[in-house]
């Protein structure tokens, strides 16, 4: 393992993420056995006002989560230099097996985070809280997700050994090793280009529908979601295999990362925070449209949809305007017209 | 949306009213706090910016050396070596160097002493760097004498001194001729110390490395970027040695911040109990303190990372200096190029916001769950 | 417009201490009117209070508002409903010390988002028809125990509730101002807001202005006039 501030840091987070959930199992449990609406007694009280300290503590864990994947993103770009062949943050996520499969996890960690929250929302706007024994449940399926994430990391952060020069002995004890893929595999420009805003277009589209009908229909609903996590794995897909191309302004250079750096004006950012957010929002309809038909939700569901969908319909189209801005600024040219 | 706007500025409005009734109380937490920062940020403000220092020299210097090697230690460079290994394909130049460490016992502290690639000073004349300049006091065209190790005294004119810009590297110089140097050491005729090449192509430096290796089993050749990287591992190891020592510091910044937050005054609870009454949601009491929170934590994360700055680059992080820098007699006075990099401040932003928002999450809470009706009781 | 069935109410259940402090109340409050709770301390009129005004729930029994049950409501909702339609006027007045008196009338409705000029308007207007308006800016900690009362009773209005509620309001002034109390309450009732109190002062349940009291005696009610 590398000693490092940002690795001690992410471990940190984890830990705390972690540790938060876990704490918050027996309670969970708790509340599936003995919640009791209608019930006026001491021990109902105080059960529902511990309801307050997960929601907030859940939202603790979503705002780490987040940070910790950008952290995790800035930290590999930077140790990029420890490693023989790594250029950038993809290198050092290959090398060994465990690191890209850790930022997926925390990405999935933050999108479920996500749902868990908007059911938690529409939950605490009905009277009578009809989906807590759900919620609770959800969270305790949440926990070991977390844990897993974890471990993952660690498992990443244990198997890195800088390939450095130990006791001054200058030496090319590396020079065996294999070279770390330093690009992302990606698909050929011509069709991620369609792909990309093909589903985008798809994902405002629904959106729009979606929110058109005012948040009610449950087809909608679920179409935006599906919409959601296709328009998410294209965009990456398309960011990987034609848009970072034009922001490097290099032919070859396929990486997600790179893009987030000072030197390209961290114009990643620009396109990746409407689509986390869009993403979120789009998942998030979908998670809390089983629970419409509930009489107490009926009149809840459909209007936070209708705004998650407007936020999802948002985030595509400005995603998509930038990085259209972002090609049409660059003097590359990819495919002759 | 424009409600909800509304509404976190009457909360935040409160909150701040609040903090000025209770300066004393949270005057201290917000010292330790700022303290904390202040430490955590001038660790890892320096050893940046002593990482950058070392790959700013660095970047100068040859992609690949080659010293030679005899019963695992390193030996000079004999005549014909340079030869053998002839021309090898991407490699753009190759010299041999000259250079040696000098034990000056009036300072007790050791020169480098060195022939430079281009343009050497004339014979009789050296050129000095910074510390030296200040450490015996010299100043251009002052004489200077060593004694070399083998007794005798050897007289040069100080012809310039180097500029401050990269000192950490460059403190400790002596430059000189060949001729000089070789009578000062008694270097043998047609040695050197090792041999710098230099290679166009980044990709092709490991390739030329191996054909060295091939050609000439006794040499060892140490690659620039392999010295970075050792350099820049090193510091994070250093800085990871220095944060967990400070961990114990965090720790019981989280313990105070835990119990400050849930060790609330009679007349907060009161307070609490009165908003609760009067309409205010447990949630709204939350987000209350939440943006209490965040006003200390900002106040003590921007308080503390500035005086870190000043205490690194303006008074060069004089309380940490002979932890982290490393072991040389002969401390290089350099001025560090200020540098603030986005990962230094998100590490540092989780070593002190997440601990502290942990530590006060639960308190808070319990302090927002006072019961509407205990004003009524009392 | 508040009907009560069968409440009960008790603390520290299930542990050795329990104690009912309600014990089967039915009661039935009418709108637009002024009702007393009386009662000496322990009789239990203040929890009934708390729970009228959606501070707390029964343990047993049904609270109906306007005919909707809310007894099983959790805390979220009952803060709702009691910031729009309930005003409270504390016995030790609650203010919140440091700020002025116009801040604090004000406070209750933060949690609206309204816009503050507007709820600035209407503070003023409720000082200046409590003749307090020259002390509008001044800290409350430096007004009398009148003034504090009338900022207290500005503050209960800041919502425009339907019912106040006020807790022993006279236990706390001498019988000058307990009688200007009962003025500002006369005004209000004049208003069309219900009103209800506790007190076991005479000078306020043998008022004109009460038009129902109830009297209550461990847990139970015992006798309305």
């Amino acid at each position: 393992m590398i000693f490092q501030p940002a690795i001690i840091a992410l471990l940190l987070a984890s830990a705390l993420c972690v540790l938060a959930l876990v704490a918050s199992a027996p309670f969970a449990l708790d509340v599936i056995r003995r919640w009791d609406i209608k019930s006026g007694s001491e021990r109902q009280l105080q059960m529902e006002r511990r309801t307050y300290l997960f929601s907030t503590l859940l939202t603790f864990v979503l705002a780490l989560q987040l940070a910790a994947v950008l952290l995790f993103v800035f930290n590999a770009e930077k140790m990029s230099g420890m490693f023989v062949g790594a250029m950038c943050a993809v290198g050092t996520l290959n090398v060994n097996a465990f690191g890209f499969p850790a930022l997926n996890a925390k990405i999935a960690v933050f999108f479920l985070a996500a749902m868990w929250l908007a059911i938690n929302h529409v939950d605490s706007r009905a009277r009578d809280y009809p989906l807590v024994r759900i919620k609770y449940a959800l969270l305790l399926l949440l926990a070991p997700l977390l844990v897993a994430s974890g471990w993952v990391e660690l498992q990443y952060f244990l198997g890195l050994k800088a390939d450095v020069i130990t006791s001054c002995c200058g030496s090319l004890f590396s020079e065996g090793s294999p070279t770390l893929a330093a690009e992302a595999s990606a698909l050929p420009p011509r069709p991620a280009m369609w792909l990309f805003y093909g589903s985008l277009g798809a994902a405002i589209a629904v959106a729009a529908w979606h929110g058109y009908r005012g948040g009610k229909g449950s087809a909608s609903a679920y179409a935006l979601a599906i919409a959601s996590a296709i328009g998410f794995a294209t965009t990456i897909a398309g960011i990987l295999s034609f848009v970072s191309l034009y922001i490097y302004e290099h032919p070859n250079h396929h990486c997600p990362f790179c893009i987030l750096k000072p030197e390209y004006g961290y114009q990643g950012y620009w396109l990746y925070v409407p689509l986390f957010a869009a993403t979120a929002a789009g998942l998030a309809a979908g998670a809390v449209q089983p629970f419409a038909r509930i009489d107490s939700l009926r009149a809840i569901v459909p209007g936070f949809s209708r705004n998650l969908a407007a936020i999802a319909a948002n985030g595509y189209a400005l995603t998509a305007v930038i990085a259209t801005a972002m090609i049409w600024q660059s003097r590359l040219i990819l495919l002759e017209h | 949306m424009k409600l909800w706007l509304a509404k976190q500025r009457y909360l935040i409005d409160f909150t701040l009213a609040s903090l000025a009734r209770r300066k004393t109380r949270n005057l201290g937490l917000l010292l330790v706090y700022t303290l904390l920062v202040f430490m955590l940020a001038s660790v890892t403000l320096y050893t940046h910016a002593l990482r950058q220092e070392a790959a700013r020299v660095l970047a100068a210097s040859p992609e690949v050396i080659v010293q030679r090697m005899v019963a695992g230690r390193h030996d000079l460079i004999p005549p014909g070596y340079m030869e053998k290994i002839g021309r090898i394909r991407g490699v753009q130049k190759m010299e041999g160097r000259l250079w040696g460490y000098y034990y000056d016992a009036v300072t007790k502290a050791n020169y480098t002493f060195m022939v430079p690639a281009g343009n050497p000073p004339a014979a009789g004349e050296i050129v000095v760097g910074p510390a030296l300049e200040r450490s015996r006091g010299l100043a251009k065209d002052n004489g200077i004498s060593f004694r070399s190790y083998s007794g005798k005294l050897h007289t040069f004119i100080v012809a310039d001194v180097l500029p401050q810009a990269s000192e950490l590297v460059s403190a400790d110089l002596v430059l000189m001729s060949e001729q000089n140097f070789r009578a000062f050491f008694d270097y043998p005729v047609g040695h050197y110390t090792d041999i710098a090449l230099s290679v166009a192509n980044p990709q092709e430096v490991r390739n030329v490395a191996v054909k060295l290796g091939a050609a000439l089993p006794d040499a060892r050749p140490i690659l620039r970027d392999e010295v970075l990287r050792t350099y820049a591992s090193i510091y994070d190891w250093r800085e990871g040695i220095v944060l967990a020592l400070l961990s114990a510091a965090i720790l019981a910044f989280g313990i105070l911040a835990w119990e400050k937050a849930s060790g609330l005054s009679a007349e907060e609870k009161r307070e609490i109990g009165i908003l609760k009454a009067i309409g205010w949601e447990t949630g709204d009491v939350i987000k209350m303190k939440f943006w209490e929170g965040l006003l200390i934590s900002l106040t003590a994360f921007l308080a503390g990372f500035v005086a870190a700055y000043v205490h690194v680059f303006h008074f060069a992080a004089s309380l940490f200096e002979p932890v982290l820098k490393g072991w040389a007699v002969l401390y290089p006075r350099f001025q560090l190029t200020p540098h603030i990099d986005g990962l230094q401040v998100a590490t540092l932003f989780f070593f002190t916001v997440v601990p502290y928002a942990a530590a006060v999450l639960v308190p808070i809470w319990k302090a927002a769950i006072t019961d509407p009706d205990s004003v009524m009781r009392s | 417009m508040i009907e009560l069935s069968g409440i009960r109410k008790a603390f520290n259940q299930g542990h050795d201490n329990e104690y009912w402090a309600l014990d089967g109340i039915d009661l039935s409050i009418e709108a637009k009117k002024v009702t007393a709770l009386r009662g000496p301390s322990g009789s239990g009129k203040t929890t009934l209070l708390t729970i009228v005004g959606c501070l707390a729930r029964p343990t047993e029994g049904r609270v109906r508002l306007l005919g909707e049950d809310i007894s099983g409501l959790p805390e979220r909702f009952l803060t709702e409903i009691r910031r729009k339609r309930f005003g409270f006027i504390f016995q030790q007045f609650n203010l919140i010390k440091g700020l002025s008196a116009l801040d604090n009338i004000i406070l209750p409705a933060y949690p609206t988002g309204r816009p503050r000029r507007e709820l600035l308007e209407r503070a003023e207007e409720l000082l200046a028809g409590l003749k307090l308006g020259h002390r509008r800016h001044a800290k409350v900690e430096w007004l009398s125990g009148g003034e504090q009362q009338r900022v207290a009773i500005c503050r209960a209005l800041i919502n425009d509730p339907e019912l106040v509620i006020a807790d022993e309001p006279t236990a706390n002034l001498d019988t000058h101002l307990s009688r200007e109390f009962m003025g500002i309450l006369e005004g209000l009732a004049d208003q069309g807001r219900t009103i209800l109190l506790t007190s076991h002062d005479p000078l306020v349940v043998e008022s004109d202005v009460v038009q129902r009291v109830i009297d209550m005696r461990d847990g139970k009610l015992i006798d309305e006039h």
